[in-house]
């Protein structure tokens, strides 16, 4: 167990890792930066000499690798830096941003989950053949839905038409009933299309024909057979749309004007706030790790064939 | 024993069935009036090829036909009643109660992620036979009744934590819970080693008596019909060619299928399929070793970590003549596949010497270990993974060629043909692709192309194991033929006894990777030096008959 423990961990700190330097690299890169835009701004009117001191006390032009070096060094120790732009501790406002995306993401991957095993199995039990077909054309259709056009015509119908859901000052819950829907409507479609791939190949496994052969029902055999065994495939799958879910959480949040690390992060590209987008791409790249992580831990505990290999190696 | 002249009422009646497939655009008959019965406690072996409909027929009695497939007509009568058109609900009742499925591959057969006891209690709590401690004690006893150790202890296991003996062992115990009236067993045995295959079918035949049931044997080995069964029914094509009380069958088939199958079948033929012995005397004679195999070892690192090695192969030696067959006999796990790889140069060896053609392998590496490959050349198993889909017949045996050959094309071309002709494949087969042949026919290409090169020494890994009798007895004719005309050496590598005693000279027994036994085929078939080998030879089906006649 402890090799195969090992073995992943270090792969999630390689990603870790990786994820901080490319997104170093590249906010480097850009030209310009967030000391320019606050600073260069002619309402501030401060002169070039006075801009240098600045720069120097960010230590904004030492060389690229000290940078770097030192980077890395403050954010192994828990400490992200300053947001330029705002003037504030960037753990800070990590605290205050994140509540609002983890309810989001949680609810709305909860909500994708539900979708997409309704639609697989109620098209697997379906005995009408142009009833199946049709349920299973629901994914390619929520598939290709923009997020940001679901987003503004759900807002048109349920709150400005039907008047069901407030758009002002909605409730805590309230206010995250349409934007759950609409990130998970884009999430669940993927999800549904490799469940329903997974259920119709196990449905071919001969131990489906044992099972019927006992004097199973055709629900007995989907649920007691079936199910864990399409299911585990789609978790790796679900491990792997979580990145899907913070990029959908972005544009969700936007479009809803929700308070959260969504919009946190469109407001740091705008000024190229380097510090704040280097804590974000490593907060998300550790949840993405992590999630997986998570996800390869679970294998050995719901399927008894890796079980078996993962105990041998103790 | 079957009680034939006691008027009891036929546990199953099949009449004039027939049943199509429906793919998409047309239906395609597969089954034409099929009739038979099953008598109380009788075993009826339905006998035929792939494509015969065995299967189907097997799957329409228990009514577990394929989505796109429809009875068309006839009836199936059950104790008189006709289940033939009844709905999936009404044979629900049925299923694991009256009739009951051992099926093909205990491999696949068992759901990978739940117990042994919660599949073999499953078929109680459908029926509502048996529930909480009642059920978990009925479980153990059945699980014990089938001859598995430590009852208790399996029904905590997982299907992948037993051998396949076991899990089919298992299956039985599933089948037999409800002391059905018919056990339908498709191919019980057909993915297990030979002495597993011969207890696995005892088994059956000690549950079958002890509880009264019938038994609907489907298989394609005309041995294993006629050591178990009562009363044979042959299928071709979907069609009954002959039916009758198993001894009658065998002793004066009335069909020329029939008659064929015999003839094909391996484990009938008293006399070796190859030329006589005393033709083939003189080379042996005068042949130098062309493969020597000293002291092999083989080992590999278990990946699961704990850094112990596992003995694949253990000092194993072994000498083939030029212009003969050397056959490697074992069971699965017993080193086969390890011992070819290595002489083909797939893998070093951990320690020893292999020589082919007087060529050591252990000095040949990069360009010189490819053009080596030239001179030793392997046909696999599976006729259908062994073959690129996408590639013609022509482009597959054309391959090898342009990997070693530099001939032009219209040379390349008559080189093609000439070898496809010499395997008996029509000019018409050079455009298609694998799909488009049957199972003989690419093995026919695997063979073209394994010759293509004009190579010393053809390896055939149970190149004959995946085809029907009729048409594995034409490509061991093939490669007979081919033998003695281009003076070839084989290295037959094989799990059927009965096939290796037709076409071998010499043959290796392993088991456990280490050589039991070994010599001239007489020797170990006549004066066999092992107990292994020797319960290897009893198992062989199709002894029965042997004795009859």
């Amino acid at each position: 167990m402890s090799g195969y423990l090992l073995n992943r961990l270090g792969q999630a700190l390689f990603v870790l890792w990786a994820a901080f330097t490319i997104s170093f690299v590249l906010l480097q890169a850009m030209p310009g930066d967030a000391i320019l835009i606050k600073f260069q701004n002619p309402e501030l009117g401060l002169n070039p000499q006075q801009i240098a001191d600045i720069r120097a006390s960010y230590a904004a032009d030492s060389a690229i690798w000290v940078q770097y070096i030192q980077t890395i060094g403050r954010f192994l120790t828990g400490n992200f830096g300053y947001s330029v732009q705002v003037g504030v501790p960037v753990s800070t406002m990590l605290a205050a941003h994140l509540p609002a995306t983890l309810k989001l993401a949680s609810l709305g991957f909860l909500l994708a989950a539900v979708f997409a095993v309704v639609i697989a199995f109620v098209s697997s039990l379906t005995p009408f053949a142009w009833l199946r077909g049709a349920i299973q054309s629901v994914p390619s259709l929520f598939i290709s839905i923009p997020t940001f056009w679901l987003g503004i015509m759900l807002i048109q119908i349920f709150s400005f038409r039907l008047k069901l859901v407030p758009v002002i000052n909605p409730g805590p819950w309230q206010e995250l009933i349409l934007p759950v829907f609409t990130l998970a409507v884009p999430i669940s479609a993927p999800l549904a299309q490799v469940l329903v791939r997974n259920i119709d190949d196990v449905l071919t496994r001969p131990f489906v024909a044992v099972a019927r052969a006992k004097g199973a029902t055709r629900q007995w055999v989907l649920w007691r057979h079936v199910a864990k065994n399409a299911l585990l495939p789609t978790l790796t799958i679900a491990g792997v749309l979580f990145g899907e879910l913070i990029a959908g959480a972005v544009v969700t949040e936007t479009v809803f004007g929700l308070n959260g690390i969504g919009g946190l992060t469109g407001r740091a590209v705008g000024s190229q706030d380097a510090a704040v987008l280097q804590a974000i791409v490593v907060f998300s790249a550790l949840a993405f790790v992590t999630i997986n992580l998570i996800v390869d831990l679970l294998f050995p505990v719901l399927d008894p064939r890796l079980r078996t290999k993962a105990g041998a190696t103790a | 024993m079957s009680g034939s002249n006691v008027p009891h009422p036929p546990v199953l009646e099949v009449e004039n069935l027939s049943i199509g497939y429906h793919d998409g655009v047309a239906h395609r008959r597969v089954v034409h009036d099929v009739s038979f019965r099953i008598d109380p406690g009788e075993v009826v072996a339905l006998v035929g090829e792939s494509g015969s409909g065995k299967t189907t027929t097997a799957q329409s009695i228990i009514g577990l036909l394929h989505a796109n497939g429809r009875i068309d007509g006839g009836s199936i009568r059950l104790n008189g009643t006709d289940i033939a058109r009844w709905s999936d609900r009404q044979l629900d009742a049925v299923r694991g109660a009256k009739i009951s499925l051992v099926p093909q591959d205990p491999a696949s057969s068992l759901n990978p992620v739940k117990t042994i006891g919660a599949q073999v209690g499953e078929i109680l709590r459908i029926h509502g036979v048996a529930s909480g401690r009642d059920l978990e004690a009925q479980v153990i006893s059945l699980l014990g009744r089938v001859g598995l150790s430590e009852p208790a202890l399996r029904a905590r296991q997982y299907p992948h934590e037993l051998s396949g003996g076991m899990r089919q062992r298992v299956l039985i115990a599933i089948a037999v819970a409800l002391k059905p009236q018919l056990i339908i067993a498709d191919e019980p045995t057909s993915a297990l080693d030979v002495t597993v295959q011969k207890r696995i079918l005892d088994l059956i035949d000690e549950l079958r008596t002890e509880f009264g049931t019938s038994v609907l044997l489907v298989t394609h080995d005309l041995g294993v019909a006629a050591d178990r069964a009562d009363r044979l029914v042959v299928l071709q094509d979907g069609r009954v060619q002959e039916a009758g009380a198993t001894k009658v069958v065998l002793a004066a088939p009335r069909s020329a299928y029939t008659r064929q199958l015999l003839a094909d079948a391996p484990s009938f033929s008293a006399v070796a399929r190859k030329a006589p012995a005393t033709a083939r005397e003189k080379p042996q004679a005068s042949g130098d070793d062309v493969i020597i195999v000293d002291g092999l070892v083989q080992d590999f690192v278990r990946t699961d970590g704990n850094g112990k090695s596992f003995r694949a192969v253990d000092d194993l030696s072994f000498r083939v003549r030029r212009g003969t067959t050397h056959a490697i006999v074992g069971e699965s796990g017993s080193g086969k596949t390890t011992t070819i790889r290595a002489i083909v140069g797939f893998q070093k060896p951990t320690a020893g010497r292999i020589e082919i053609d007087g060529t050591d392998l252990s000095t040949l590496r990069g360009e010189t270990l490819r053009q080596f490959r030239r001179k030793i050349q392997l046909v696999y198993q599976n006729p259908y993974g062994s073959l690129d889909p996408r590639q013609t017949v022509f482009d597959i045996v054309a391959e090898p060629l342009l990997n070693f050959a530099k001939l032009a094309r219209p040379a390349r071309e008559e080189k093609v043909r000439a070898i496809l002709r010499r395997v008996g494949l029509p000019e018409t087969a050079l455009d298609r692709r694998p799909h488009a042949l049957s199972g003989g026919q690419r093995q026919r290409v695997a063979i073209a192309r394994a010759l293509v090169l004009d190579p010393d020494v053809v390896v055939l890994d149970e190149a004959v194991s995946a085809l029907d009798v009729t048409v594995q007895a034409r490509i061991l004719d093939l490669l007979d033929e081919l033998q003695r005309d281009l003076g070839l050496t084989y290295l037959f590598v094989s799990h059927d006894l009965a096939v290796v005693r037709q076409i071998s000279d010499t043959v290796s027994v392993l088991k456990d990777g280490r050589l039991v036994d070994g010599g001239t085929v007489e020797d170990v078939f006549e004066r066999p030096g092992s107990d292994y080998t020797r319960e290897l030879i009893n198992a062989i089906p199709g002894q029965k008959r042997a004795a009859l006649v």
